[in-house]
């Protein structure tokens, strides 16, 4: 191989232009806890709120990030992704019902082992699930939004009812385990067991996902991928395929979120998913399409919201969620992180 | 003579309701720099990207290394060994320079396991690459964004390169550096179609040249002569070297 340096190379500026990095949206989170405190009045029950509020966004997050990058990756909007946390859920009462004996045991081990089974074969279901809603839902209708739209929420509804012929159509109770159960004092203020578990439960998913995208080639080309997808594919890679991994990876994050918010109700109903469906939609609006920090910010600031909303001002809390999405998109009209999409 | 790299035989191509290419004939010889000339519109980008599988040819023969590649994925053509610079550059801007180079070495995992001599020479031809290796490719400047496509191109040796006018809105030094890098990289006997609206960066690099108009090809032969004959750059391209030069 020949030295270029035999030639003149390409000379270009020396310095690039100062761009701080975008940390604002960051703040949000710690910025509306410490606004609600004064409104909230009495810091223990603002702790237990807090942590109401930050379970019930990581579970959110939990779900919703496969979701966005479902969408950032193909620009598939998928209506039908609350059928997978519906299915999570029920596989979950199945489960557990199968082990009452490891779940009402006072040992922590029988629990956590019964729990982990639990989850896992809600997100393999899940997951297999995924793979043929892929084939048979998604694939026909690529690069069609409206098709897209109407095709999900019709395979979103016989979802629902296929979940009804198999569990039948009332609601099921999913008790959380006898060493999950109860509460931790922290000072005045008592924060559930579980809500704590979810908390841990939702960073490890988070530090998960960031490590693979950041530090693996797979995350390497997801993220360039929701960037600019025919430059993946002109760089050689098959894009579907990266697509039906997210998606079924999606799909089994949605079931570990369905077992996560079957436990945190401690019942699960046929409409879960429907129900659940228009926050996750807030959620990566809010966050940017295709972006998993942003959902993650957006995610803890829908429950924060809703948490504090629903203590202070019920009624507000109705559309809290809306009204957040509205102050945001005015902001950023974007999401709270751009993805600069081409 | 031998059979050209790749080859194109009445290649039409419809975008939607439009037809856009009406039968191009082209032919890229190894080891040459081809340069695609036309006006606005006249069919070159769309030539790139029919090849590249980005757009389907509804008609004719796309042969490459004598393998018909006119129906294959986007993947599979880029796999055969074609590297595809776009108009747009195709930089990923969220990843850092470093990241849009371990993408584009498609055998390496991390940056350890990229051929270090040929990431040196590389860096040898654009040293800006180097010197913001770990930056977001966002915040190049054009001219560096171009180099950066480029350099994604050749990480590792392709048998041929489609370039899309890699002069597009540079500044003059900046062309003028460009044409010595791939002047480096004619001497290591890289294939080349290049498309080009800038005559004079053309004729500094171009063995052949072949002219596009209304989405046919309606000249092709040496750099050499075309750029001797102000009459028939008048009549194929609307201009004459003279002018601008």
């Amino acid at each position: 191989m020949t030295t270029p340096s035999e030639t003149a190379a390409v000379q270009a500026p020396e310095a690039l232009p100062v761009v701080h990095p975008d940390r604002l949206p960051l703040l949000l989170v710690p910025a509306l806890a410490l606004l609600a405190l004064p409104f909230v009045g009495s810091f223990s029950t603002w702790v237990t709120l807090t942590f109401a509020g930050l379970a019930m966004g990581m579970i959110i997050f939990i779900i919703a990030s496969g979701l966005t990058l479902v969408f950032g990756l193909m620009d598939v909007l998928n209506f039908g992704h609350g059928v997978f946390i519906t299915l999570g859920a029920f596989m979950a009462t199945s489960v557990l019902g199968l082990m009452t004996a490891w779940t009402v045991s006072g040992s922590l081990l029988l629990n956590l082992v019964a729990v982990l089974a639990a989850m896992l074969v809600a997100m393999t279901v899940a997951g297999g699930v995924g793979v043929a809603y892929e084939r048979l839902i998604i694939r026909p209708v690529y690069g069609q939004p409206l098709k897209q739209i109407l095709i999900t929420m019709g395979g979103m509804i016989v979802g629902e009812e296929l979940i009804k012929v198999i569990w039948g159509p009332q609601a099921r109770p999913l008790l959380l385990p006898t060493a999950f159960q109860g509460s931790i004092l922290m000072g005045d203020a008592a924060v559930e067991k579980y809500r704590i578990i979810a908390v841990i439960l939702g960073l490890l998913v988070f530090a998960a996902m960031t490590w693979v995208l950041s530090r693996t080639k797979a995350g390497l080309l997801i993220r360039a991928g929701v960037q600019d997808r025919e430059m993946v594919e002109s760089l050689g890679y098959r894009i579907r395929r990266l697509f039906i991994g997210v998606f079924i990876v999606g799909s089994a994050l949605a079931g570990l979120g369905g077992v996560m918010w079957g436990l945190y109700q401690q019942s699960v109903i046929p409409q879960l998913g429907s129900q659940v469906n228009v926050l996750l939609f807030i959620v990566i609006i809010i966050g940017g399409m295709g972006s998993v920090t942003g959902c993650f910010i957006g995610a803890l600031l829908v429950g924060l919201l809703g948490n504090y909303t629903g203590f202070l001002a019920p009624k507000v809390a109705l559309f809290s969620n809306i009204l957040l999405m509205v102050i945001v998109l005015l902001w950023r009209p974007e999401g709270l992180f751009s993805l600069g999409k081409k | 003579m031998s059979e050209p790299l790749l080859k194109l035989e009445g290649v039409h191509t419809h975008i939607g309701a439009y037809h856009i290419l009406h039968g191009v004939d082209l032919q890229v010889a190894q080891g040459e720099l081809t340069v695609l000339l036309g006006r606005n519109g006249a069919g070159k980008t769309t030539t790139l990207r029919t090849i590249m599988g980005l757009w389907q040819a509804s008609q004719g023969t796309i042969h490459f290394e004598g393998t018909d590649i006119a129906a294959k994925p986007t993947p599979e053509i880029a796999q055969s060994g074609i590297a595809y610079v776009p108009e747009n550059m195709g930089i990923f801007s969220d990843l850092t320079v470093a990241e849009n180079f371990i993408l584009a070495a498609r055998g390496s995992r991390r940056i350890e396991d990229m051929d270090a001599e040929r990431l040196e020479w590389v860096f040898g031809l654009f040293p800006a690459m180097k010197r913001f290796w770990q930056h977001p490719a966002g915040l190049l400047s054009g001219g560096q964004k171009q180099m950066l496509a480029v350099a994604r191109a050749i990480v590792e040796p392709r048998k041929l390169l489609l370039i899309d006018e890699p002069s597009k809105g540079l500044a003059p030094a900046i062309i003028q550096n460009m044409i010595v890098a791939f002047r480096e990289l004619k001497r290591t006997d890289t294939t080349i179609l290049l498309v080009e609206q800038n005559f004079n960066f053309a004729r500094q690099l171009g063995d052949q040249v072949a002219v596009m108009d209304g989405g046919r090809v309606v000249h092709a032969g040496t750099m050499a002569d075309l750029a001797g004959d102000e009459a028939l750059q008048q009549s194929l391209l609307g201009l004459s070297l003279a002018a601008h030069q």
